[in-house]
């Protein structure tokens, strides 16, 4: 009521203005007259009467404002008289508008796109139903987030603390819709996967538990939308098509909505099938073996159910799975995680990075609002004689204060709306973006209205932040002592103002961030010319999965040796091999090795965990790992030889104590397999290439065979000649098998994908902070500059040098870069400690860096101050002496 | 006239509401008649009035409206509202028991406390 109220007395005063204005003129002309009256009587005469009753009223002007005020009118009046002065102020200095502006609009838009990525990665759900109450079943102790099918199996069933646990694995597939078959990646999910989650169709039906009869029982798919969309043309004829997935009739069962994804952030499929046809879509059999590990469970928690008590729960099954299979479940556990970034494999860095990048905008944020404050407090410095002036006519401090708030308001909701729609376009564009050839690797970041919300705010934090800068020095102008001396009177003082420290913080925070962005891009360039252990340069991968073209068992192994054979024939092929899998792609696989004594294959009982690739003949050669003792596979370490492996140094000298005493030495794999060791080489990197040396082993591929297949071919020819031969060749054995080609080093692209993006993010925000630091010098600069061109003047009446000009006029700022960059320099050295983690080879402590940061920061003083120092040179003491 | 006192802030509305309480008046009319009530004791600059006037109103403690004054001369004439009265009623039994406690404590001797 009372708020109705005031608001309507607001109303009132705003569109009776102009009645209330008079009405209150008549009723204080009034008073006076009355005054007068009385004075008369006491013996004055009329004028003589009158004067005296003005006087004796008082301010006049002040006590209208103060009714104005009282009876409520003034705060909207007020709000758009500050309004309509602050856009008169600002217009007459276009420059420094535009500069503000811009410093602000690039800070606010960095902290939008970060904002963005916090939003899309960390604070927004997956988008289901009630997302909240949805959890991912971790193993416990680092193993990861995946599980085997049977444990899933067992864990739906038995658990007490899930609505429904649903199960996914990603896996690439061949789908032909009748032109030529296309490489697709398709979620294999349970049959609970869409009722449990929530989803309706979009079209047709989905596939549910009471199509699973067995393995291989349900040859359904769903499309995904956007897979609809571009592949079917939107046409709703598709419902009970039948098309071939892998060379296998499957039915088109309906449409996802739209909006739904999938349940992996990063990872988008382009179609889902039934997890129980695995075996005929992969060509390979994990529903049955309780240690193939590699589906990834979620499920909605029972409404009163908390994590801890349903993390108990699974753990009491997780004890009776280990005693009934000790082999392939001892010391297994689990945990709950937020589902959407593959657990906390993913969660982890990815939650590093996006708080890294968020500290680092902010750290943009402050030193523009460092730069700005500067700014407005030599602006009010400047206008001291306006704010005299002002308060001598009747206005009050805080009146000024709060027009001075409105005008960096203003600019600062200018630089919101820029930058905001700068970040929309490069949203737009990252949500589009496809980091990996051939996987559907995406991420959705559109900014929703959390990010405009959020953009606001900062605008106006930062608005008051260095809103508030000059206002002590407008609280402590003097109205009489500021119009008697003039406005020049600003002591150019030797003591430390405000504005050197602020400029000395900008400094440091853009120096900090150089600093960071040349060691990142340094390790960046050096993580490119690194040993992985293998040469990417003139290597060229095919990657097939042979299950696609249909071949199955003894078939396999036969068609990889007929397409290597043809390939190596192919002119200018100078080595190929081929390999289950290649190091630095994404997923590997990684398994237990026993001592050659061991007899109970636990996993307790271990020796450790190693990379595990199968390879073939030839296949070192191809890729240029150097083979530093015993021999390489040959054809004949096939299927009935005795097994035989290469490990790397690492694996040897864990295993055996060093290179020569592994080689004819054995240890066992997991099923127990005795495996004799035939040769050594390199070591290299295999999952990141920040890793520690790990321990790996080669396998002859022709002994564990897959139909994974990844050709390495090298060349002495370029990869655009090459590439079309080597697809002529593969044509030629099979028309129907799908295939990608890409040169090693563009495959390598998901390995540094990480790294590139950190790269690519610090040095956009390094490049922002060397501009923010530019525009704060230069501000400075010319600032002090033009304050001094009378002193400078004389001095070079008096006959000064050019240098004892250029150090008066430019000292000062010079020294404050000096101070900063020192500042900032150890900041970032400090900070790319941090670095390190996800930048390859982040060395601080390199001559380089550190050169190059002091290199850029004084070529960023130079650039800052050549203007001012122009101006200073050209002081013409005549004429500027005259003009005072 | 040398003997006036500065008045303590939020004790104008007060005098204001008082001078009112005996009849309306125009915002001259107020100050002469807190002038008499309180035998000129209090300085009070004569615009200073007016903001308070005017808070009042917008705080429905007064009403205005214009009429003709005894010198024959347009003013606005102000009025106790309902409010009005009750307001002055309770600020008065506040102000008393205040002031008489302030009195009483400052009327003690040491040893007494």
């Amino acid at each position: 009521m009372k708020i109705v109220d005031s608001l309507r007395f607001r109303m009132a005063a705003l569109f009776h203005r102009d009645q209330m204005r008079a009405e209150m003129e008549e009723e204080l002309r009034s008073h006076m007259e009355h005054r007068a009256d009385d004075l008369m009587h006491s013996g004055l005469d009329r004028s003589e009467a009158e004067r005296r009753a003005r006087v004796e009223f008082g301010g006049r002007e002040k006590y209208k404002e103060e009714c104005h005020d009282a009876a409520g009118g003034n705060l909207i009046e007020t709000l758009l008289q500050d309004l309509r002065y602050s856009v008169r102020v600002l217009r007459k200095t276009p420059g420094f508008l535009i500069a503000a502006v811009l410093t602000l609009a690039l800070a606010i838009g960095a902290n939008a796109v970060v904002f963005s990525l916090l939003n899309a990665l960390v604070l927004r759900p997956l988008n289901v139903p009630q997302a909240g109450s949805l959890y991912q079943v971790e193993g416990a102790k680092g193993r990861g987030p995946s599980q085997s099918y049977p444990d899933y199996i067992d864990l739906r069933n038995r658990n007490r603390s899930f609505d429904g646990l649903v199960a996914y694995e990603m896996a690439p597939a061949g789908l032909d819709t009748g032109g030529s078959p296309s490489s697709i990646w398709l979620y294999e999910a349970s049959g609970n996967y869409f009722d449990e989650l929530g989803i309706q169709p979009y079209l047709g039906r989905f596939f549910h538990s009471s199509d699973e009869h067995g393995a291989n029982s349900a040859p359904y798919i769903v499309l995904s939308y956007a897979y609809w969309q571009s592949h079917f043309q939107d046409d709703f004829s598709v419902v009970g098509r039948t098309v071939q997935l892998n060379k296998n009739a499957y039915t088109i069962l309906g449409v996802a909505p739209p909006q739904f994804r999938g349940t992996e952030l990063f990872f988008a499929p382009d179609i889902w099938a039934p997890l129980v046809n695995e075996p005929q879509i992969e060509g390979s059999n994990d529903l049955t073996s309780r240690g193939a590990r590699g589906m990834w469970l979620v499920g909605h928690l029972k409404a009163g159910v908390t994590p801890v008590h349903a993390t108990a729960d699974l753990n009491s099954i997780a004890a009776s799975l280990a005693r009934t299979y000790p082999k392939e479940d001892e010391g297994i556990g689990f945990t709950l995680t937020r589902p959407g970034l593959l657990g906390d494999m993913l969660g982890g860095p990815v939650h590093a990075f996006v708080a890294g990048l968020m500290l680092l905008s902010g750290l943009i944020l402050l030193a523009a609002c460092a730069n700005l404050g500067s700014l407005f407090s030599a602006r009010a410095a400047d206008r001291s004689r306006e704010v005299a002036l002002r308060l001598a006519l009747g206005s009050s401090h805080v009146r000024i204060l709060r027009q001075l708030l409105t005008e960096a308001i203003l600019v600062s909701l200018g630089g919101a709306v820029l930058g905001v729609a700068g970040a929309v376009v490069l949203l737009r564009w990252l949500s589009a973006w496809q980091p990996a050839p051939d996987m559907p690797i995406n991420l959705q970041v559109n900014p929703d209205a959390r990010t405009y919300i959020v953009a606001l705010l900062l605008a106006l934090v930062s608005a008051l932040l260095f809103g508030m800068v000059p206002v002590r020095q407008v609280m402590k102008v003097d109205p009489y002592l500021s119009i008697k001396v003039g406005a020049t009177s600003g002591v150019v003082g030797r003591r430390v103002t405000l504005r050197d420290l602020l400029l000395a913080l900008q400094i440091a925070v853009c120096a900090m961030l150089v600093t960071a962005s040349l060691v990142a891009v340094r390790g960046m360039v050096r993580s490119l010319h690194s040993n992985f252990g293998f040469v990417p340069q003139n290597a060229i991968q095919v990657n097939t999965d042979l299950d696609m073209g249909g071949y199955k068992g003894d078939q396999v192994p036969a068609t990889q040796r007929r397409i290597l054979d043809a390939i190596a024939n192919v002119p200018g092929v100078t080595a190929a091999g081929y390999a289950s899998r290649v190091p630095l792609n994404i997923g590997w696989s990684e398994n237990t090795v026993f001592l050659d004594s061991a007899t109970d294959y636990r996993l307790s009982n271990a020796a450790m965990e190693a990379m595990e690739y199968g390879v073939s003949p030839g296949y070192f050669q191809a890729a240029a790992t150097t083979l530093l003792r015993g021999r390489d596979f040959t054809w004949n370490d096939g299927k009935d030889a005795p097994r035989v492996a290469v490990v790397n140094q690492e694996f040897a000298r864990k295993m055996f104590g060093s290179d020569t005493k592994a080689i004819g030495s054995s240890f066992k794999i997991w099923s127990g397999t005795r495996v004799q060791v035939v040769g050594v080489v390199e070591d290299g990197k295999y999952k990141t290439l920040t890793e520690d040396p790990q321990p790996a082993m080669f396998l002859s591929v022709l002994q564990s065979p897959s139909s994974w297949t990844w050709l390495v071919v090298r060349s002495n020819r370029s990869p655009q000649e090459l590439a079309p031969a080597l697809e002529r060749t593969l044509r030629g054995l099979d028309t129907g098998l799908p295939f990608t080609i890409n040169t090693w080093e563009k495959e390598l692209g998901i390995a540094l994908f990480a790294s590139r993006v950190a790269t690519v993010a610090l040095g956009v925000l390094g490049g922002m902070g060397a501009m923010l630091a530019i525009t704060g010098i230069f501000g400075m600069a010319a600032y002090s500059v033009s304050k001094r061109l009378r002193e400078l003047g004389i001095r070079m009446a008096l006959g000064a040098q050019r240098r004892e000009v250029l150090m008066a006029a430019l000292g000062r700022p010079l020294k404050l870069l000096a101070f900063g960059s020192a500042v900032g320099l150890l900041l970032g050295l400090l900070a790319t400690r941090v670095l390190a983690h996800i930048v390859y080879q982040a060395n601080p402590r390199d001559p380089l860096v550190l050169g190059g940061v002091v290199a850029a920061m004084g070529l960023l003083g130079l650039l800052a101050t050549w203007v001012p120092a122009q101006r200073a040179l050209s002081v013409n003491p005549l004429l500027l002496l005259r003009e005072e | 006239m040398t003997d006036q006192a500065q008045l303590l802030p939020g004790t104008l509305d007060l005098l204001i509401l008082r001078a009112v309480s005996l009849g309306p008046l125009h915002g001259y009319g107020i100050l002469l008649r807190i002038g008499q009530i309180s035998g000129n004791a209090l300085l009070i600059e004569q615009g200073a009035l007016y903001p308070g006037l005017f808070r009042l109103v917008r705080q429905g403690l007064l009403k205005a409206s214009w009429g003709t004054s005894e010198n024959n001369r347009r003013a606005k004439f102000y009025e106790l509202t309902v409010v009005g009265r009750k307001r002055l009623q309770d600020e008065t039994d506040s102000w008393n028991r205040l002031a008489g406690a302030i009195a009483a404590a400052l009327s003690r001797q040491p040893e007494e406390a």
